[in-house]
């Protein structure tokens, strides 16, 4: 008897009323359409942390549920921004070289207007022709449509080598970790035609759009919420059935959901492009929110915390990656913002803008040691949802399916 | 030599650059004994001209106002006199310069060797033709076999650039041929620079022609060829689209151009239909049309001529350069391979730690970037207390193992050892030390970069030609490389703690019912790998810059260069390192500007590499290779 996908997916329901009530809210205490009680750079900050909670729900489908500790997953986001970026900083500095060129006496052609783009665009890299990827930079749906495609591409390929030649564990984690490096390496230089280490910068102004930027945060804002929800009921949705089932099998016993006959390739491939894209989407919608991109945000390192944030959060459960991703993204913008006071230990100042790594690192191994399931697995003692009372006890949510004395052998 | 001096005493005391070449030739050619005591007193600024009878003196000042004076022929002290009987006879720059040449004849026999040498070097810096002659003579005289050598390939330089007689000069070019010195190919460039040459119809019969060009091809663009010729004023110059624009809005009448509606103007053929109508009134310079430069083009040829007018000449000089080439690129070569060596060296040396923690125990170990930057950051704290640089580095290297095990025992106690079943949770702890350790470090020593100075027999390279060449401290990190190699192969090998560690890598419980206690051992080799990475990281930090940064620029190649060799096996490990390192130095080679593409092309390599070899170059077979 079949019921509701959100009768037997009740978190899914609640998840969905919070954000709709803290879209609601911080709307209503914003600058932009409410009293002004939150700041418009605050909003951008709710906002792209709304895109961390999506690439982190993305991140708990492909490490928390199929297994595979992607930490590559920034060099997706990250593409996603390059990909809008290019549409948006493109256009904006149109925009200035038309107004500049309108006092010409001559009207300028197509081509002078093309050029003087290039000229704005590439001068700082010491070059004024538009290199190749640029090639649909003018068209906001071809680019919009990149921003899936490029990302998605890049992890069929990616994927369909590394899961074919059956490279799992912690060798798929450094690989993919060097997969970042090499990209970041690559975007790193001048002539890969995305302005080197100066990025794309201006990605705040929307072009044709006169809208104070405290409206237009505020649309990002909605914008990610919104993304945030369907990718949340999307994600929910693929690790609810059948196909849920297989990619926990799959976590759990690689070779034994082979040898049941099921194309264990296939659905990790599945699994990897589709968080690519969220990814990729995600990466899109945060970029225009922080105004620059460039190509330290594809480091391998920011792929690592995005690790951290699941992790924290509690893998294998999607709110628990959300939650992971809100609440030490934030914490970390509060302790590195510098206002929190110092303190002083035993006649050592401890400023916290230079000790919060340390305990965001320390904590982060604490939680390994101690809570593998992380900030939701407070749920559970709400819940009363306790692990089952197996002969021993399990690992907790990556290797679920093992019993104590297999694990240890 | 007084009477010569008189002779010339007009141009010499007017000391005008121009003029003065003469009376200096004439002292020098004189063959008189004093000749060089002249140049070099004027050269001095110690020459003087008595303004009574205009005779000249060489002389000292003994104060202020008194000279004593020497006369010239027979170097006999004349006595002291009022400096203002007397006028300085003051040399500019350039004469001095060219006081400076003609003294170089009498250098060349000068009787202390050093002055010698010195004056073949300022030949070599700013060789002449009117150097020539006095080194051919001085060749006979020489003694010392060393300088003897040095004058003669001088010679052979010399002739190759200045001799008249082309057979000479062939035959002194095909003498140098296939040297790859600095002086000898700069000595060839000259004889091979060519200019870039247009005229009328056929190529003249009567130049040094190097080579003939086609416009349009990739040695000369056709755009290039149309403005030789509007250089040269054989053709009109093309009217730019900027110089069109700029040429249309000066002729803007009533809103129009031409006849043509300004608001029209931003189409390129409303331009240009503009623009003839203001060619035709003759405002403006006619368009070149495209048929016109082609035709242009068509009749006129575009060739290479050497500056050097003998065929014969230059085509030896080409053959010369050709084998100097070959030999320079074989060079090359030998100095990539030392450089790559050198880069493999020190992919092996960041590796080797992890070939033992990673590739024999299997933890993967994040925070092995950082023992890498405590072992470095030892080093230089050592270097503060302890100023001599060679007894520092002495000292550092066990203390930076020391540390490193003190570090690695505490974190396989306190973390490690309670992940051994969860790799990948292992990654994410050492992740979380990983992070705090950089931060701890950058809180201690901030973010600049702290400098670990090698001591100064390690400074300087060996140079075997002036291509190759490679520094002392690769030379001492290749060597560590080895000796870490063969440390590494005793200990796993010949002791105690190598077969239990291999014991109970491959079955603890069974290493365990046969008395070796697992959790020591595992204890103790971690420590180890972790030790070995601090030694390197004071290798490291020789040669890059100490910053909290350090291990993170190395953690992903050594994971690499240990996946790519093989896990498990230190001789994988070691092709690993020398594939990346090869690969690396390769493709910088094939683009030398850009060593980031280099990096991003060798990860690239390496994840198609997996695909081919998934357990890497040296895999584990039967039960070793067991997951």
């Amino acid at each position: 008897m079949r019921t509701s996908y959100f009768v037997r997916n009740p978190s899914v329901v609640i998840f969905l009323a919070v954000l709709l009530l803290f879209t609601l809210g911080v709307t209503a205490l914003s600058d932009g359409a409410g009293n002004g009680a939150i700041s418009t750079s605050f909003i951008k900050t709710l906002g792209k942390t709304l895109c961390l909670c999506l690439i982190a729900v993305a991140m708990d489908l492909i490490w928390g549920y199929t297994g595979i500790l992607s930490l590559g997953h920034f060099a997706f986001f990250g593409l996603g921004g390059y990909m809008v970026g290019m549409w948006l900083m493109y256009e904006r500095t149109r925009d200035i070289v038309i107004t500049s060129l309108a006092n010409a006496p001559i009207p300028p052609t197509e081509q002078e207007v093309v050029d003087a783009i290039g000229t704005q665009i590439f001068g700082v890299v010491g070059s004024s022709e538009f290199p190749l990827v640029w090639a649909f930079a003018d068209s906001l749906v071809l680019q919009l449509a990149l921003v899936v495609l490029v990302p998605g591409l890049l992890a069929l390929v990616f994927g369909w080598l590394a899961f074919r030649s059956r490279v799992t564990g912690v060798y798929l984690s450094i690989l993919t970790q060097a997969m970042t490096l090499a990209l970041a390496l690559y975007l790193f230089q001048n002539d890969s035609g995305l302005r080197g280490n100066n990025g794309l910068s201006g990605l705040q102004n929307l072009p044709g759009v006169s809208a104070p930027q405290s409206v237009v945060s505020l649309w990002f804002f909605w914008a990610s919420a919104l993304a945030l929800g369907l990718g949340y009921m999307l994600a929910s949705w693929v690790v609810s059935g059948k196909f849920g089932s297989v990619i926990r099998g799959i976590r759990d016993d690689e070779a034994r959901v082979r040898f049941l006959g099921y194309p264990v390739e296939a659905f990790k491939l599945f699994v990897f492009v589709l968080t690519a894209v969220l990814a990729g989407i995600a990466g899109a919608l945060y970029y225009p929110q922080a105004g620059i991109i460039n190509p330290a945000e594809v480091a391998p390192i920011a792929s690592i915390y995005l690790a951290v944030w699941v992790a924290i959060g509690g893998r294998g459960r999607l709110y628990g990656a959300v939650i992971g991703a809100a609440f030490v993204s934030l914490i970390s913008t509060w302790f590195t913002g510098g206002q929190v006071p110092s303190v002083n230990l035993l006649g050592y100042r401890v400023d916290w803008v230079e000790w919060w790594q340390v305990i965001l690192g320390l904590s982060f191994v604490l939680v390994t040691l101690f809570a593998p399931k992380g900030i939701g697995g407070l749920v559970d003692l709400v819940t009363g949802r306790l692990a089952p009372n197996r002969h021993g006890a399990d690992y907790g949510p990556d290797q679920g399916a093992l019993m104590e004395e297999e694990g240890r052998k | 030599m007084q009477a010569l001096l008189q002779q010339h005493a007009d141009t010499i005391v007017k000391s005008s650059r121009r003029t003065i070449g003469p009376a200096i030739d004439a002292i020098a050619a004189s063959g008189l004994e004093q000749a060089q005591t002249v140049l070099q007193k004027w050269q001095a600024r110690a020459m003087w001209q008595r303004d009574s009878d205009g005779l000249f003196f060489w002389a000292e000042e003994v104060d202020r106002d008194t000279l004593r004076i020497f006369d010239f022929d027979s170097g006999d002290d004349l006595g002291t006199a009022p400096d203002d009987e007397f006028s300085q006879i003051k040399p500019n720059s350039g004469i001095r310069a060219l006081l400076g040449v003609a003294l170089v004849q009498f250098q060349l026999s000068d009787p202390n060797p050093q002055r010698r040498l010195d004056a073949l070097q300022a030949i070599q810096r700013n060789a002449e033709a009117s150097h020539l002659q006095p080194l051919r003579n001085s060749i006979e005289s020489e003694t010392d076999a060393g300088i003897r050598a040095t004058k003669e390939r001088l010679e052979n330089l010399l002739t190759v650039s200045f001799d008249d007689d082309e057979a000479a000069r062939i035959a002194a070019i095909e003498d140098i041929a296939g040297n790859i010195s600095l002086d000898a190919r700069s000595t060839l460039n000259p004889l091979l620079a060519v200019s870039p040459q247009v005229s009328e119809g056929a190529v003249p019969a009567d130049r040094n022609v190097a080579r003939t060009l086609k416009p349009g091809s990739a040695a000369l663009p056709r755009d290039a060829a149309y403005e030789m010729l509007v250089a040269e004023g054989l053709a009109p110059a093309r009217i730019s689209p900027e110089a069109m624009r700029a040429a249309l809005a000066e002729n803007i009448t009533d809103g129009r151009v031409g006849g043509v509606p300004v608001g029209r103007l931003s189409d390129m053929a409303a331009r240009e239909t503009a623009y003839a109508a203001l060619a035709e009134a003759g405002t403006v310079p006619a368009f070149v049309r495209e048929a016109e430069v082609e035709a242009a083009l068509a009749r006129h040829s575009f060739y290479e001529v050497y500056a050097e007018p003998s065929k014969a000449v230059t085509d030896a000089a080409r053959a010369a350069m050709n084998r100097t080439q070959r030999n320079v690129h074989m060079s090359q070569a030998f100095d990539l391979t030392l450089d790559a060596l050198s880069l493999a060296s020190i992919f092996f040396l960041a590796a080797i730690g992890l070939a033992i923690t990673f590739g024999v125990m299997g933890v993967i170990n994040m925070a092995h970037g950082e023992f890498i930057m405590m072992g470095a950051y030892t080093g230089y704290v050592v270097q503060q207390i302890i100023p001599n640089y060679t007894a520092s580095i002495l000292v550092s290297l066990p203390l930076a193992f020391a540390v490193t095990f003190a570090a690695g025992v505490a974190m396989e106690r306190l973390v490690i050892r309670w992940l051994y079943d969860r790799p990948l949770e292992t990654l994410l702890a050492t992740f979380g030390i990983s992070i705090a350790l950089q931060q701890i470090a950058k809180n201690i020593f901030g973010t600049q970069a702290r400098p670990l100075t090698s001591p100064a027999w390690l400074d300087g390279a060996w140079t075997l030609n002036d291509v190759v060449s490679i520094s002392y401290i690769r030379i001492a990190i290749f060597v560590l490389a080895l000796i870490f190699l063969a440390l590494f192969l005793f200990i796993m090998k010949r002791t105690r703690l190598g077969l239990e560690t291999r014991a109970v890598t491959q079955n603890p419980r069974m290493a365990a019912s046969m008395g070796i206690n697992p959790d020591r051992v595992n204890m103790l080799t971690f420590g180890l790998g972790s030790g070995i990475a601090g030694i390197a990281g004071v290798a490291i930090g020789l040669f890059a810059k100490v910053t909290s940064e350090l291990g993170q620029d190395y953690i992903v190649q050594s994971f690499m260069t240990v996946v790519v060799g093989g896990v498990g096996n230190i001789w994988g490990t070691l092709a690993g390192a020398t594939m990346i390192g090869f690969f690396q130095k390769g493709v910088e080679w094939l683009n030398p500007s850009n060593t980031l593409a280099a990096q991003t092309y060798m990860i690239v390599f390496i994840i198609i590499f997996i695909q081919f070899r998934p357990r890497g170059i040296i895999a584990l077979k039967g039960r070793a290779a067991g997951d």
